[in-house]
């Protein structure tokens, strides 16, 4: 038998669950599109960990991550629930020890994470604008008809990157298609794409955060080299991708599930069965006050097992 | 009838309700804002405005609605722009077809002659003479001062509660005890009441709360709409919150004089001009919470506004200058509570491996010695 800890982090655009040992090696990863269901994509990738995992291993402790983690720690049974900044900054350390600055982009937010002898000392995440995110990759890259997967490869082949207004999504958008009935070709925009956005980037999330390295560039946007290789000229540094750049946030609230669970030995994880179990969502507005707080129940087979979101916690006592 | 109105910020209302009421007034007492006064307030504010206009002007609408017919508020001294806000507010409501009317108290010391006209057209009015009047704003006083007592006790009880969120129950109920109290004698005896029922919160002592110092622009500040009760939600996270300001603080030192001397004198080196809101006193404060040994402070301005946007430029070289970490959080009609929370949670996160690490390195010194 050997005792294993789970990793769920839900994300506005991914999902990844992380299965990990007791030396903090990955021994399962799984990693989905959300769909805008979180619940379904917890209890689908839960079925296919199980599916992967060897019979021998036994979750000894469960913790979630992400914008959806008190949903999905409610649904699993989390030990714990952290926050995406806090998990991707162990994941880091744990990859590359003497990290100094982590660059993370997701599907929806960007954030920077300083660190400073091992531990956290500043971060920054976009606060108004989401300009330069996967989501808009995903996006730009399906109206050039060009595979998001090959979006990389291609900006690599330019030569003369053209310059692109990246502030603004909608009018990097109407840039990119000046461009484009400018001649430009298109590994020129692609490429000029990466630089608009790393250099969004760096003027509004980066902005007067001391960038050290060595400089780590995690999520789902890290598997585009064109981006990587913006950075790195941007920079002036080497930019280190981790092997598992992908699944980061999971693998941090894995790795701080193992160090609660050596204190707290006793899980709340519900088991895999909980993919088959029945989950319900539903929202009312409590009329109590002048606030008009929307009350979210989560109901397990008709049990609620949880609820939150009133301002005067007249509803909160379930949420412990 | 005049029914009197003002705008709704923080736990003031219960000051200010006291007071109109003492004057012989019908008050119509504004709503906690919910979304829907935002709503209102987007729809007819000019979209750069900033959040506490669009919420002022949302809140006047419901209150006009409700019947109010005289408006109270407050003016300002530049650059700000909130100076101009009430100006722009009432025209804003007449072109909407409200009729009403509107008194706008400008800071005494910016005209103390037009202050004082202001005030005799009200009193005459409301048929109250001047010591009537001074009474009841001796009174009015007093309660401010009540509540703003009550809330620091409040924040500093919640990080040490077992039972999660009933120092937020007990406070609510405190602010009913106060709001009923209205004689000196009563505010006194309801302040022993509230402390009373306070402190009997079940407590766990062993608990060591951080401190963090909030910051920024008033409205947002003090109106837990605004600012997604961060002060609760840092409670929680087991943090003991000191604001910047507090009413009757605030109404001391910067309303009747011109800010408080050793906030202006720390923030001197960094900002020697005074550019409106409360950009210098955030840049001053932070260097103070840094001194009086606060493990960290949160800046939280509304987006757009250009005080607190020059204070946050200047943040971070004090950070680095006095080793206090700074996390500067904007809000605007787009925040979500979400975001806000996740930002917050890190933030107490590296608070609390900083202390420790600190604490680490001071022992490790300690054993060297001996």
């Amino acid at each position: 038998m050997q005792a294993c800890y789970l990793g769920v982090d839900v994300g506005s655009v991914s999902t990844n669950l992380v299965v990990i040992n007791n030396k903090g090696e990955i021994l399962s990863s799984i990693y989905l599109r959300t769909h805008g269901q979180p619940i379904e994509a917890v209890k689908e990738g839960l079925r296919q960990l199980k599916k992967n995992l060897p019979a021998t291993v036994t979750i000894a402790g469960a913790g979630t991550t992400g914008s959806g983690r008190t949903l999905a720690g409610a649904v699993i049974g989390a030990d714990i629930v952290k926050n995406e900044i806090t998990a991707h900054a162990i994941a880091a350390r744990q990859e590359v020890p003497d990290v100094q600055t982590i660059i993370e982009i997701g599907g929806q937010d960007s954030k920077i994470i300083i660190m400073r002898e091992g531990i956290v000392t500043d971060f920054a995440m976009n606060t108004v604008c989401a300009a330069g995110t996967g989501s808009f990759l995903d996006q730009q890259a399906a109206r050039l008809k060009i595979p998001i997967e090959s979006f990389g490869e291609l900006a690599a082949k330019s030569t003369n990157p053209v310059r692109i207004a990246g502030r603004c999504t909608v009018f990097a958008e109407s840039d990119m298609i000046h461009k484009q009935q400018m001649g430009h070709n298109t590994e020129d925009i692609v490429a000029g794409l990466c630089e608009a956005l790393v250099r969004n980037y760096l003027n509004n999330i980066a902005k007067g955060k001391e960038i050290l390295p060595p400089i780590v560039f995690q999520g789902g946007v890290a598997a585009n080299r064109g981006i990587q290789a913006a950075f790195s000229k941007a920079l002036q540094s080497e930019i280190i991708i981790p092997k598992h750049f992908g699944v980061m946030g999971a693998l941090g609230v894995a790795l701080l599930t193992r160090d609660y669970s050596k204190k707290h030995p006793q899980t709340k994880f519900k088991g895999f069965e909980v993919s088959e179990e029945n989950f319900q969502a539903s929202s009312f507005i409590c009329n109590g006050c002048s606030n008009l707080c929307e009350i979210v129940n989560i109901k397990e087979d008709g049990n609620l097992i949880a609820r939150w979101g009133s301002r005067c916690g007249k509803w909160d006592t379930l949420s412990e | 009838m005049i029914k009197v109105s003002f705008a709704h910020m923080g736990y003031s209302y219960l000051g200010f309700k006291q007071l109109v009421e003492d004057m012989g007034f019908e008050v119509v007492v504004p709503a906690s804002p919910s979304p829907a006064t935002l709503d209102k307030g987007v729809q007819y504010a000019p979209e750069f405005a900033c959040i506490p206009f669009k919420t002022v002007l949302g809140t006047y609408v419901e209150v006009l609605e409700r019947g109010a017919n005289l408006i109270i508020t407050s003016g300002g001294v530049g650059p700000c722009r909130a100076g101009l806000y009430g100006v722009l507010q009432e025209k804003i409501l007449r072109d909407l077809g409200y009729n009403f009317e509107m008194v706008i108290f400008d800071p005494p010391l910016t005209g103390l002659w037009s202050f004082f006209t202001k005030l005799r057209k009200i009193l005459k009015k409301a048929k109250v003479s001047w010591p009537a009047f001074i009474d009841a704003l001796r009174r009015a006083w007093t309660k401010l001062k009540l509540l703003d007592e009550l809330e620091q006790l409040s924040t500093s009880i919640r990080p040490y509660e077992i039972k999660r969120g009933e120092t937020t129950r007990i406070f609510h109920r405190c602010l009913k005890i106060a709001d009923k109290a209205r004689s000196l004698k009563e505010i006194e005896d309801a302040r022993q009441e509230c402390r009373g029922l306070l402190l009997n919160v079940q407590r766990d002592p062993e608990r060591r709360p951080l401190k963090i110092g909030i910051i920024g622009e008033i409205y947002v500040l003090l109106e837990p709409f605004m600012n997604l009760e961060i002060e609760k939600t840092l409670g929680e996270m087991g943090a003991i919150t000191h604001r910047s300001i507090y009413l009757a603080q605030y109404a001391k030192t910067d309303v009747l004089a011109h800010g408080t001397e050793d906030v202006r004198q720390a923030a001197y080196p960094y900002l020697n001009k005074f550019l409106g809101g409360h950009g210098q006193n955030s840049v001053g404060e932070t260097i103070i919470y840094a001194k009086n040994g606060f493990d960290g402070v949160v800046q939280i301005s509304p987006f757009t506004c250009i005080p607190e946007m020059v204070a946050k430029s200047i943040l971070p070289k004090v950070s680095r200058d006095f080793g206090i970490p700074v996390l500067c959080l904007n809000i605007d009609e787009q925040t979500g509570r979400a975001g806000i929370e996740t930002r917050l949670e890190a933030f107490t996160d590296l608070l609390r491996q900083r202390r420790e690490k600190m604490e680490a390195k001071r022992n490790a010194s300690l054993l060297l010695r001996c």
